[in-house]
């Protein structure tokens, strides 16, 4: 029998996941309104596997995280206010303005990295989980990751090492079901899952827009990690709401990989809205949820203020920054 | 001092730098039986918890090294020959290169990743690359390119011990070789080059695995009145610029060794640094002695005529020294 979150477990949830949808809004409506420099991949549809995989961590644990990374950024704690004035390419950024949506990272607290590079957070979080391995210490790592990563062959050796090697790791793919502008129907063969499977990893396929679901698989897939018996793979399936990136349209030109229609059903399952409901049948008020609101609304504008206020970031510090006490 | 080989002086390294930090990991493929030689007796002194075998999947080693580092590990990876540095590059290239940029300097990756390169050995086109001229273009990696046996133990204690991703390329044709090693505790800084011959007609500038036919062509010049000053810049990345534009300054006449292919060689960014500082006073063109633009090709007669020797040496230096 799994455990149930409590009240104030999913009352936390609730939070973290509006916060990350609310800060997502304001970033789809500033890239539409051409203030943020690069390109925003969106997390809007999926807050529920980041949140609830990170409410089972620690704070020393450490993850890897994606080109679609705000969510996973927020959830391990990162803080709105850096995020955003580093997708605003401002100094005050938590990577100085150096890194942006794709790359945003606090170090500080385990969150080793936003990547661009589809299946790049693989290694990186095996290496951190042989290193918590080796330091003798009870750190657990994370790489979340989507379906259209899992084609990497790079997925296939970790794998085999982190299984061989019984490694602290938690491999969470976040099945959205598109490989950047492509259907995964069209490009993965077979079960995801099965492909850990094959490695002897225990593995669980859940409802990813399902909180508790996802809390529940992610605190016995950490704790097995945890325990020192190896890694734990969990599969949640999901649906990508917003496109690969914001202004799709640009790079689709008409071109078209999915139907609305899809995208409406799929609205439907909205993980917020889900845990909304869950918290309202259970019993909270209408003014609690509210007052959450109200708190994220003024985080969300706080955050914004501050980017919009920061100076740009130093254009010099490239040259700083190839190497530790060495100019490039 | 004492003669060592070059393999026994970065073994040396290797296992003083792992008694100094408990915090320095190897790994690599084979590296438990030290097939490449350097790592010999790690196992039975270290233990798995320190040196381990991997399986044959570079794609992870170099990103394990950067999920390791980021963890608080100080990582050595053992790339065996430098072709492999291709199978496992997307972690070098787009993450360890890059990552203290990206993150706004949260990033320190202490990694040192050891590759032997070079031909001679009739090991065919996929284990006899100089795969680092590719290397010194990302940027955020160091090159270091030990050329004798004291500066394979300097160097590498210095990559082990700095911040920074560090690439140690070892001359594969060099590992029997003997020279003096400094006794006790010793680095080797990077950036900084060594004038390992003095002389005021030519200035040949030898690569890691050049320097021993370099100096071979120096001796030949010698007999027919030449002096050849020979510099080993012994780090790539950093470059001892200010060392090499003094070199060339003071002959005048620059021939630059390397054993990588031609086209984007090192040898063509050092000519390139040299003809925009020390024009004014060079009498004769920049020389490049490299292998030409082909893949090493399997037959020992025909991979010889590919690398540069002492004779190729030492007839371009004579033709820059009479220019």
């Amino acid at each position: 029998m799994a455990t149930e979150p409590s009240k104030d477990q999913l009352l936390a949830l609730y939070e973290r996941m509006l916060l990350i949808r609310r800060m997502e809004e304001r970033l789809r409506a500033d890239a539409a309104a051409g203030k943020l420099p690069g390109a925003v991949h969106l997390y809007i549809g999926q807050e529920a596997i980041a949140t609830a995989v990170c409410a089972r961590l620690g704070p020393n644990d450490l993850i890897t995280s994606t080109h679609r990374g705000h969510g996973h950024f927020l959830a391990k704690g990162g803080d709105p206010k850096a995020m955003m004035a580093e997708i605003w390419a401002k100094r005050t950024g938590i990577c100085q303005g150096m890194g942006g949506s794709m790359h945003v990272a606090d170090f500080s607290k385990g969150i080793l990295g936003a990547n661009g590079i589809v299946g790049g957070g693989f290694a990186i979080a095996t290496g951190a989980a042989l290193a918590a391995k080796l330091l003798h210490d009870t750190r657990v790592s994370v790489a979340f990751f989507g379906d259209g990563a899992a084609n990497q062959g790079v997925f296939m050796e970790c794998l085999n090492v982190s299984s061989l090697w019984k490694l602290p790791l938690v491999l969470v793919c976040e099945h959205n079901q598109f490989s950047e502008f492509t259907p995964s129907v069209q490009c993965t063969s077979g079960e995801i899952a099965d492909r850990a499977r094959a490695f002897k990893i225990p593995t669980t396929v859940i409802d990813g827009n399902d909180a508790v679901a996802v809390w529940q698989a992610a605190g016995e897939a950490v704790e097995h990690a945890r325990s020192g018996a190896g890694p734990a793979f969990i599969e949640a399936r999901t649906y990508r709401i917003q496109g690969h990136l914001e202004a799709e349209a640009l790079f689709l030109q008409g071109g078209k990989y999915r139907e609305q229609s899809e995208i409406e059903e799929w609205r439907q399952r909205d993980p917020v809205e889900r845990l909304q409901q869950r918290l309202t049948a259970s019993g909270v008020k209408g003014a609690d949820l509210q007052a959450i609101e109200a708190r994220i609304g003024r985080t969300v504008e706080d955050a914004v203020k501050f980017a919009e206020e920061s100076e740009p970031a130093n254009p010099e510090l490239p040259f700083d920054l190839m190497f530790v006490g060495q100019r490039a | 001092m004492a003669r060592k080989r070059y393999t026994h002086a970065i073994n040396e390294a290797l296992i003083e730098e792992m008694s100094r930090d408990p915090k320095v990991i190897v790994y690599g493929e084979d590296v438990e039986l030290a097939i490449m030689g350097d790592t010999r007796g790690l196992l039975d002194k270290f233990g798995r918890e320190r040196i381990r075998n991997t399986p044959i999947c570079e794609a992870t080693l170099t990103g394990m090294a950067v999920g390791a580092a980021a963890a608080g590990c100080r990582v050595i990876v053992h790339m065996m020959f430098s072709n492999f540095i291709y199978t496992g590059f997307d972690a070098i290239a787009n993450q360890m290169a890059k990552l203290h940029l990206m993150t706004g300097g949260q990033a320190v990756m202490p990694i040192t990743i050891i590759a032997a390169y070079g031909g001679g050995g009739s090991n065919a086109a996929q284990h006899s690359d100089s795969g680092y001229p590719v290397l010194v273009n990302l940027g955020g990696v160091n090159v270091a390119m030990p050329a004798t046996p004291a500066d394979a133990k300097g160097l590498l204690k210095t990559a082990i011990r700095g911040n920074n991703p560090t690439f140690f390329m070892e001359a594969i044709g060099r590992g029997g070789e003997l020279g003096e090693v400094p006794d006790g505790d010793y680095t080797v800084p990077f950036g900084k080059a060594a004038t390992v011959r003095e002389g005021k007609h030519v200035t040949l500038i030898a690569i890691g695995s050049m320097l021993k036919p370099t100096l071979e062509a120096a001796k030949k010049l010698e007999a027919a009145g030449i002096e050849a000053e020979v510099i080993d810049p012994r780090t790539l990345v950093p470059l001892d610029e200010e060392a090499l534009v003094a070199a060339a300054r003071k002959t005048g006449r620059v021939v630059v060794v390397d054993e990588a292919r031609d086209r984007c060689s090192c040898a063509s960014h050092i000519a390139a640094v040299l003809a925009d500082k020390a024009f004014g006073h060079l009498k004769a063109p920049i020389k490049r002695v490299t292998v030409p633009n082909v893949c090493m090709p399997y037959a020992p007669n025909a991979e010889k005529l590919m690398i540069p020797d002492a004779d190729r040496i030492a007839r371009t230096a004579t033709e820059s020294a009479r220019a």
